[in-house]
């Protein structure tokens, strides 16, 4: 029963397995960038970049179907852009940068969804908003693979700069730490990450992997090790956990990953140890002082 | 030969002056304060020596390597950072982002001398106040730099802390550092600063403190620095 539950439709079909794998692969990637963004009291901005890359994929869409290199790199040079452009457009006409990013946001969604529909029917709409098991092709998971490796590169490399840049930013210049230089690559490997992810979770889901386990993970740790380590082990968990409930309801992966990961932060933010709701509700004995 | 020359500094926040046409020099081993009203530009001024704020007209000559205490309240508490984390930031320069991880020990024995033994692996989100600012104090004697910039070093700290902290700076210029400290407190510059810097956007006065510190520079200064014209000309000094 538990075998034909849990491991059987992974056992009996190959395309689940690559969706697996290509999940397995973006949570060691997304939830260590999640948490970065967090800590830089960025959550939201993962969301924004997400739907910006949009209007690329439609692009890709448009002029090549649902081929996943076209798609990809629309994407990729659709979130870059709004990245990048959101911080000079910000400087340039002395705005903030989040409402610089909300404007381009929800234009391209706007620009995105108007595309898609003009040249595509309400499956392939569907699919690419909200992702597809079948969708993980060979491209799709060398993308998701790669993602993963330049994630866990970069983060050996940024992590001390990253640290240094959120506590203490003018320090970190004053000892010519190049801050901008590091954020900027930061976010160019949340766009990769989200690229990689959305041909398994879709656009509008693609954050999903990156941000609940993060922010679930501030229930379970103290330091920044432990929180990525947390965030990627429930970002496991969530995949595996929607793969099966798509499988088994019908349900689009996208969903059904972003859902699993949900209850899991749903369920970190009553039990966590840290700051968690049962904590307050009956709070310990203080302690000896 | 001054360790630290400023020469006609101008810095600014779009186009109004924080510092406007400042010129002052800091010698070997001087320990100097810079006092002045809200809005004077002392942390401007600091920044713009740290490297931090590319001044708008002027030069800065010598600072070579200069170690800055940025306000407490600029940096974010809140991030999950291990005291000893934090202080082995101070090897940045130095050693480079990863070789500072090599030193633990380092960070240990900063700790130490700023009174703070045993806290190497205390997150730096559950100090007081008082103990924040001597883990700062430990990552600017790990930096080991000539000229040393402190900003407001002192602010709702309790007497003990400032005595402790005031023994380090004590230590610092005795090892012939060079000092400059933002400062508030007068009574405090009087008894350890024996220059001063007075500053309201333009240097007021600079040399011994007790000269600099007269009721009519003090006067002067807080005029100048709550004068704010609407429509301001472009300034005829400028180049």
């Amino acid at each position: 029963m538990l075998w034909q539950a849990l491991v059987a439709p992974f056992a009996e079909f190959g395309f689940l397995r690559r969706a697996l794998v290509a999940c397995l692969a973006l949570s060691l990637a997304a939830p260590p960038l999640g948490v970065f963004l967090m800590l830089r009291r960025m959550s939201l901005t993962g969301d924004a970049l997400a739907h910006a890359m949009l209007p690329g994929v439609a692009l890709g869409f448009v002029l090549a179907g649902l081929s996943p290199p076209a798609l990809a790199a629309g994407g990729l040079a659709a979130g870059l852009l709004v990245a990048l452009g959101a911080g000079a457009l910000s400087r340039a006409t002395g705005g903030r940068e989040d409402a610089a990013l909300a404007a381009l946001t929800l234009s391209a969604l706007a620009a995105g969804v108007a595309l898609i529909s003009w040249r595509g029917s309400p499956v392939e709409l569907t699919q690419l908003l909200f992702g597809s098991v079948l969708g993980v092709e060979d491209a799709a998971l060398l993308l998701a693979g790669g993602a993963a490796s330049a994630a866990l590169v970069f983060l050996a490399l940024a992590w001390r700069p990253l640290a240094l840049e959120c506590f203490d930013p003018g320090f970190g210049r004053s000892v010519g730490l190049r801050g901008g230089v590091w954020h900027l690559a930061f976010l160019a490997l949340v766009v990769l990450t989200l690229v990689a992810s959305f041909q398994a979770v879709g656009t509008l889901m693609a954050v999903g992997l990156m941000m609940l386990p993060a922010v679930a993970a501030r229930h379970w740790a103290r330091g920044l090790a432990g929180m990525v380590l947390a965030a990627v082990g429930l970002a496991m968990l969530a995949s595996l956990v929607g793969l099966l409930g798509s499988f088994h309801a019908d349900v689009p992966t996208g969903p059904a990953i972003t859902l699993a990961a949900a209850a899991l932060w749903a369920l970190s933010l009553v039990l966590g140890p840290v700051d968690g709701l049962r904590a307050g509700w009956r709070p310990p004995r203080h302690l000896e002082g | 030969m001054p360790v630290l020359a400023v020469h006609n500094l101008t810095v600014t926040h779009g186009r109004r002056p924080a510092v406007h046409h400042a010129s002052f020099r800091l010698a070997p081993g001087g320990k100097m304060a810079v006092v002045g009203p809200n809005g004077a530009g002392k942390s401007p001024l600091l920044r713009a020596i740290a490297g931090l704020h590319p001044p708008a007209e002027g030069r800065i000559e010598g600072a070579g390597r200069v170690a800055l205490l940025p306000q407490a309240a600029a940096l974010d508490r809140g991030f999950p950072l291990s005291c000893r984390d934090a202080v082995l930031f101070g090897l940045w320069a130095e050693a480079g982002a990863f070789r500072s991880l090599a030193a633990p020990e380092r960070a240990e024995e900063a700790l130490a001398a700023v009174g703070l033994s045993g806290f190497a692996r205390r997150p730096v989100g559950s100090l007081s106040a008082g103990q924040f600012q001597r883990v700062l104090f430990a990552r600017l004697l790990l930096q080991d730099a000539p000229v040393i910039l402190l900003d407001e070093p002192f602010n709702a700290l309790d007497a003990r802390t400032v005595e402790d902290l005031l023994g380090v700076l004590r230590r610092w210029h005795g090892e012939g550092r060079s000092i400059l400290a933002v400062l508030h407190d007068l009574d405090l510059v009087r008894r350890e600063f024996p220059e001063t810097l007075l500053l309201a956007r333009e240097v007021i006065a600079c040399g011994p403190t007790a000269q600099v510190l007269s009721a009519e520079n003090r006067l002067r200064a807080r005029m100048m620095a709550e004068a704010w014209a609407e429509h301001a000309a472009p300034c005829a000094r400028a180049a």
